[in-house]
């Protein structure tokens, strides 16, 4: 019954030609910058090579695209988290599925999954550029596989926080525009705490991301990401539960 | 309709508050198989709060609702998959292709795979979308919108179909055409549907409820309905009229209301024998030829479904 609904919302997404429109710009836009990166390893590459211990291409390039992503996340996840609920009760088709035989977390989850699977799609196309490389040189595989789950991990995030906010209006706008400030409040939030230790870090996805970025595969990170995770869609159901009985 | 038809749908005392104000007050209703029955109400009675809460939309705040069974409030999931509903705005993905939204609903309601395709070419069938398949739902008129709003809730071949205002916005042919099916989707399963139209009333259902402020105040027959507060009499055309009195002379009669020079609207008592010959009718025609009044026209009085509605909301206002 997810798979269903999670179907149906992936299918959604390429109805409407913003969105095939939004996957080419995207590309561009990480075909350019993933381009730029590769220009600029090549020309220290020589100097590179002389020390030892050298960052390498995956280092160089996919790190960067990577942090790249992350910001770029953050501006885009809210514009398609916005559609989910809010604007199924602005159209009143939330009804088919409150009357058809699925849970509150059996839609919650439809929609997330279906999000997903199209964020995947974006993170995958950005990775396979990445892979590309090993045509000319060795890549670093587990840098690359722990940015790759970093994202996807942010992105995931994002998905639930914008899923929640979508739950919470009718106005599709109203939910796009709260999703980017509170995704855009938790970075400033990272910004503005300069020192690394800072207890601020603890509690803004992005700097947990950061850990994933250079490679390090942290616990905590995990953790984090998955009680934020788990923390949002949990409040998306009982809101989508809650419906029933407000109205 | 026999008695002894299965129940399908039994809703005791439901109740739903908004705050401090009661839009559902103690609801009961009952369905079944084979029976359709029509919700009346104005608008704001609470109507459409009602189907929702039977098709597990709402959640009423207390009452119980049991669909073939099965409580709708213990175990939804097994209740609702004998239900088809149509809200009153049809809830259509208007991106979607018609064959892909009704498959959709089809799965949402655990139609097995192997009956799928089955149900899909039975469903357009019925609701004439053969040639609309392949047609996106936003680019559809009103009225083809509004059957693939009825396809989704009978994809499914659920037990129970509730309709909110079914034939709103549709043009009189597309009317009589999903009258036809509601009729033929009548025999085999329960229909609920809320209308203001008292025709439809007439035409399709075997029962009505009225609800008023939240609660029901009525509830009977259509045929029984009609002939609530029905008062025997005719409008009669008197080309050369005689006086009131003659009128009111003539045995039975109980009332005498002139409408113009040359019309007069005649109750006689409720009690007076049909039979021909002895009615006010009758008599009067006789003497109508007898004394050259040049009787042209008369029509036996028809009680409207539109006073007879007024007259039970009415009522129902004076007892409170």
């Amino acid at each position: 019954m997810i798979l269903t609904i999670a179907r149906k919302e992936f299918r959604s997404l390429f109805a409407v030609p913003s969105t095939w429109l939004l996957l080419g710009s995207l590309q561009f836009i990480f075909a350019w910058f993933f381009l730029a990166r590769l220009d600029a390893f090549l020309q220290v590459q020589a100097q590179l090579a002389q020390i030892g211990n050298a960052p390498g291409a995956t280092l160089s390039v996919a790190v960067p695209l990577f942090g790249t992503l992350a910001i770029i996340l953050m501006m885009l996840v809210p514009a398609f988290t916005m559609r989910l609920l809010a604007e199924e009760k602005r159209n009143q088709t939330l009804v088919l599925l409150m009357a058809s035989p699925v849970s509150a977390s059996q839609i919650v989850l439809g929609k997330f999954v279906g999000l997903m699977l199209f964020l995947l799609l974006i993170v995958a196309s950005c990775t396979m550029m990445v892979v590309s490389l090993a045509a000319g040189t060795q890549l670093d595989v587990g840098l690359l596989l722990s940015n790759a789950l970093g994202v996807l991990l942010l992105a995931s995030n994002y998905a639930a926080l914008g899923l929640y906010i979508s739950s919470l209006t009718s106005q599709p706008v109203v939910a796009a525009i709260a999703s980017l400030a509170a995704l855009f409040g938790l970075w400033l939030i990272e910004v503005s705490a300069l020192d690394n230790d800072n207890a601020l870090h603890l509690f803004t996805p992005t700097s947990h991301f950061q850990n994933f970025n250079i490679g390090l595969l942290n616990s905590t990170d995990l953790v984090y990401f998955l009680v934020f995770l788990i923390t949002f869609l949990l409040l998306t159901i009982r809101r989508v539960n809650n419906s029933r009985i407000y109205g | 309709m026999s008695v002894a038809a299965p129940l399908t749908l039994s809703a005791r005392n439901l109740i739903r508050r908004s705050g401090r104000h009661e839009i559902i007050r103690d609801i009961s209703l009952e369905l079944r198989h084979g029976e359709v029955l029509g919700l009346l109400g104005h608008n704001g009675a609470g109507k459409s709060t009602t189907m929702q809460m039977l098709a597990g939309a709402l959640s009423p705040q207390s009452g119980q609702i049991i669909i073939c069974g099965h409580d709708m409030i213990c175990k939804p999931e097994l209740a609702k998959a004998h239900i088809g509903f149509l809200p009153e705005t049809p809830p259509l993905y208007r991106e979607m292709r018609v064959d892909d939204f009704l498959l959709f609903a089809a799965k949402l309601h655990r139609v097995l795979p192997t009956q799928i395709t089955h149900y899909l070419s039975e469903t357009k069938r019925r609701c004439g979308l053969q040639n609309s398949g392949n047609k996106i739902i936003g680019t559809l008129s009103k009225g083809y919108q509004q059957r693939v709003g009825i396809a989704q809730a009978i994809i499914h071949q659920p037990e129970v179909i509730i309709l909110d205002e079914p034939t709103v916005g549709l043009d009189p042919s597309q009317i009589r055409d999903i009258r036809a099916l509601i009729r033929e989707l009548g025999d085999t399963h329960s229909v609920i549907l809320s209308t203001h139209l008292l025709s439809e009333v007439a035409s399709i259902c075997d029962r009505v409820e009225i609800i008023h402020h939240g609660r029901l105040i009525y509830s009977d027959s259509s045929e029984q309905m009609q002939q609530y507060g029905y008062q025997p009499g005719f409008i009669v055309t008197l080309l050369a009229p005689p006086t009131l009195a003659e009128l009111q002379a003539i045995e039975g009669v109980q009332q005498v209301e002139p409408l113009s020079d040359t019309q007069f609207r005649i109750l006689y008592a409720a009690n007076t024998p049909p039979s021909t010959g002895s009615d006010p009718g009758s008599k009067l025609l006789e003497l109508a030829a007898q004394h050259g009044w040049q009787a042209k026209q008369l029509v036996p009085l028809q009680a409207r479904l539109e006073d007879v509605f007024m007259q039970i909301t009415q009522d129902e206002e004076e007892r409170v």
